[in-house]
């Protein structure tokens, strides 16, 4: 089985956030960078699959500039065989999804799984639309994945609940918690993950269909009112004739 | 050239999250000078509540109402919306964010060759460029963007227009969408979820519990508080890892980010992930044994103490008020 797995290169997920050159651009200065949370996941599976399953391959991708590098060799030390990285800046999920599905075309992957939503621009749409552009089922959030044969069954998590569908491969996937738990590299793979293939490859095509604008943080709040807790009573009376939201 | 709205049925009843697309799909209208259409899939709901659509603001209704529709099966609802998006002649698809809605508006964006955004605040400001503001980094900050593409899908996030319900009934139509075999290659074998429940994106109030509680056999004090206020329960990410609740509850950067009007932290410290999901609501009130947790730092009201003694007493206090 061959399974492709797109990462994201995003924030630790303990950064304070702060912008700069006039609030277009994030401040990168003291951040710390990571695998997505929830490609995290996907990542996960995708080698507890591979250890499962005989002759399965892992392949990470990412689509960002060099500085990623050090992302993509994090998760060939989690356990994926090799790596693409496509040098683009990944400027919107459209731009995104079309390279990831580029590769995919060419390369046929019976599964394709990434993270639920990229923990930076948050839009959870890149899973849909490489789906869609390689005209196969895409699902998501997915919180359980088992393979049989060439047929998935996994659970979808759904507003107060969940749903269990069975689908024949190739899919691709948006991952969550708890279909895996985070691996950390141990030394004999972060030694591996130096000599692993990381191939570069250019965009195939720079289209965007929208175009990032300027950031701004949430107002701060006024600050905190306390109640002793011998009053506790009280902070019903506040929320009803102050805060007004009872 | 109507604005077409995607809403979304659960349990036999509107979600309430569409309704507010719908309002936000009026809105939307009445700026492009044109109406709003919603249209509805499977047919769990009678005639009469898909008149009531109209009182959110939607001229028209169509329904889907084939049975292979009561379940949101993602690439079907995909071909029956964008046939609906091409019969309305419309440019712009409005839609509430949730597990459906995303996985549904991922797929149009590119069979309708439209720009997307999701997690959206508020209504788009439209003067030659059309630009929405999006939450990004969970919670943390916000994002203006330009849509470029003729077509548009706006996913909206719970309160990005407050809704409120006049008494006009919308005219409702039946839609015949065509289908092909791969619409449901995916089959749902099995459904589970709580029914009758305030679902936690959705809900107005919500009470939070974490590790604090020291064990799922004390939620009853959360239970009750979050009954007597009519308010949805949610939970730390440990919480629910350690399965002291169900996964779906678990709120933060990783979980669902809530945006209600009041959010009742209970025995939460405050991590930076917890907050990054709960910094869009109204209000904060914390209830914390710790002087110096520091979800302190972003509330708005704050009681250092017990939870196991404090909770009771803010469940009869509440009780006292009705
Ligand atoms: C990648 C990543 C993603 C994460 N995503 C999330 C996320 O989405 N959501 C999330 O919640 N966390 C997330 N976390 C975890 C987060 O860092 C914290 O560990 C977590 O939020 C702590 O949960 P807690 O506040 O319930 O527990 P604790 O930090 O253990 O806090 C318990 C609190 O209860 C108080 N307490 C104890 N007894 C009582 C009592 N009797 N009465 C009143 N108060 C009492 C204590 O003073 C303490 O402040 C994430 C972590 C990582 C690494």
């Amino acid at each position: 089985m061959k399974i492709l797995v797109c990462i994201t290169h995003v924030p630790d997920t303990t950064s304070k956030i702060a912008f700069t050159d006039g609030d277009t651009q994030l401040n990168k200065a003291g951040l710390q960078f990571i695998i997505g949370p929830y490609d995290d996941y996907a990542l996960a599976r995708a080698v507890e699959i591979k250890e499962q399953t005989p002759e399965t391959t892992v392949t990470a991708l990412n689509v960002g500039t060099a500085e990623t590098e050090q992302t993509i060799r994090k998760a060939l030390a989690i356990g994926a065989d090799d790596a693409i990285r496509i040098d683009a800046e990944p400027t919107d999920a459209f731009f995104v999804a079309n390279q990831i599905a580029q590769i995919a075309k060419a390369e046929n992957y019976d599964l394709i799984l990434m993270g639920r939503e990229s923990s930076d621009y948050n839009g959870g749409q890149v899973h849909g639309m490489v789906g869609e552009m390689l005209g196969i089922p895409s699902l998501s959030p997915v919180m359980k994945l088992d393979i049989e044969g060439n047929v998935a069954k996994l659970a979808r998590e759904i507003e107060g609940g969940k749903e269990y569908l069975e689908a024949t491969l190739p899919l691709v996937l948006g991952c969550q918690e708890p279909i895996a738990e985070w691996k950390i590299p141990n030394m004999r793979g972060i030694m591996s993950a130096r000599t692993k293939p990381l191939k570069v490859v250019q965009p195939t095509d720079n289209s965007v269909m929208t175009t990032p604008g300027k950031y701004e943080l949430p107002a701060a709040r006024s600050g905190v009112k306390m109640i002793a807790a011998d009053e506790a009573e009280k902070l019903i009376d506040l929320l009803r004739n102050e805060a007004k939201v009872i | 050239m109507s604005v077409l709205v995607f809403v979304e049925i659960a349990d036999g009843e509107i979600r309430g999250s569409s309704l507010e697309a719908v309002a936000y799909g009026a809105e939307v209208a009445k700026i492009q000078g044109t109406t709003a259409t919603a249209i509805v899939l499977g047919n769990e709901v009678s005639a009469d509540q898909l008149a009531h659509i109209g009182n959110y603001g939607a001229a028209k209704v169509l329904n889907a109402a084939d049975a292979r529709l009561n379940h949101g099966v993602i690439q079907a609802y995909t071909d029956v919306i964008a046939q609906a998006f091409a019969q309305e002649n419309s440019k712009t698809l409005v839609l509430a964010k949730s597990s459906l809605g995303d996985a549904v508006a991922a797929r149009l964006a590119v069979r309708l060759q439209a720009s997307l955004a999701s997690n959206i605040t508020e209504l788009p400001q439209i003067n030659g460029a059309f630009t929405v503001k999006r939450g990004v980094f969970t919670g943390k900050a916000f994002q203006t963007a330009e849509l470029k593409s003729e077509n548009k899908i706006l996913a909206i996030k719970k309160g990005a227009i407050s809704a409120s319900p006049n008494d006009t009934l919308a005219s409702v139509e039946s839609f015949s969408p065509s289908f092909n075999e791969a619409d449901f290659a995916v089959k749902i074998t099995k459904t589970d979820k709580v029914t009758g429940e305030l679902l936690l994106p959705e809900a107005d109030r919500v009470v939070s519990g974490g590790r604090g509680l020291k064990g799922p056999e004390n939620w009853g004090i959360i239970l009750d508080l979050a009954h007597a206020l009519t308010a949805a329960t949610g939970c730390s990410k440990p919480v629910s890892d350690l399965d002291w609740r169900p996964h779906h509850e678990h709120v933060g950067q990783t979980g669902v980010k809530v945006s209600p009007t009041l959010y009742i932290a209970v025995g939460i410290s405050g991590a930076i992930q917890h907050l990054a999901g709960v910094s869009s609501s109204k209000c904060i009130v914390v209830i914390n044994k710790d002087a110096d947790a520091p979800f302190f730092k972003a509330a708005d009201y704050g009681i250092v103490g017990d939870a196991f003694e404090i909770l009771p007493r803010l469940t009869k206090a509440v009780q006292n008020l009705k």
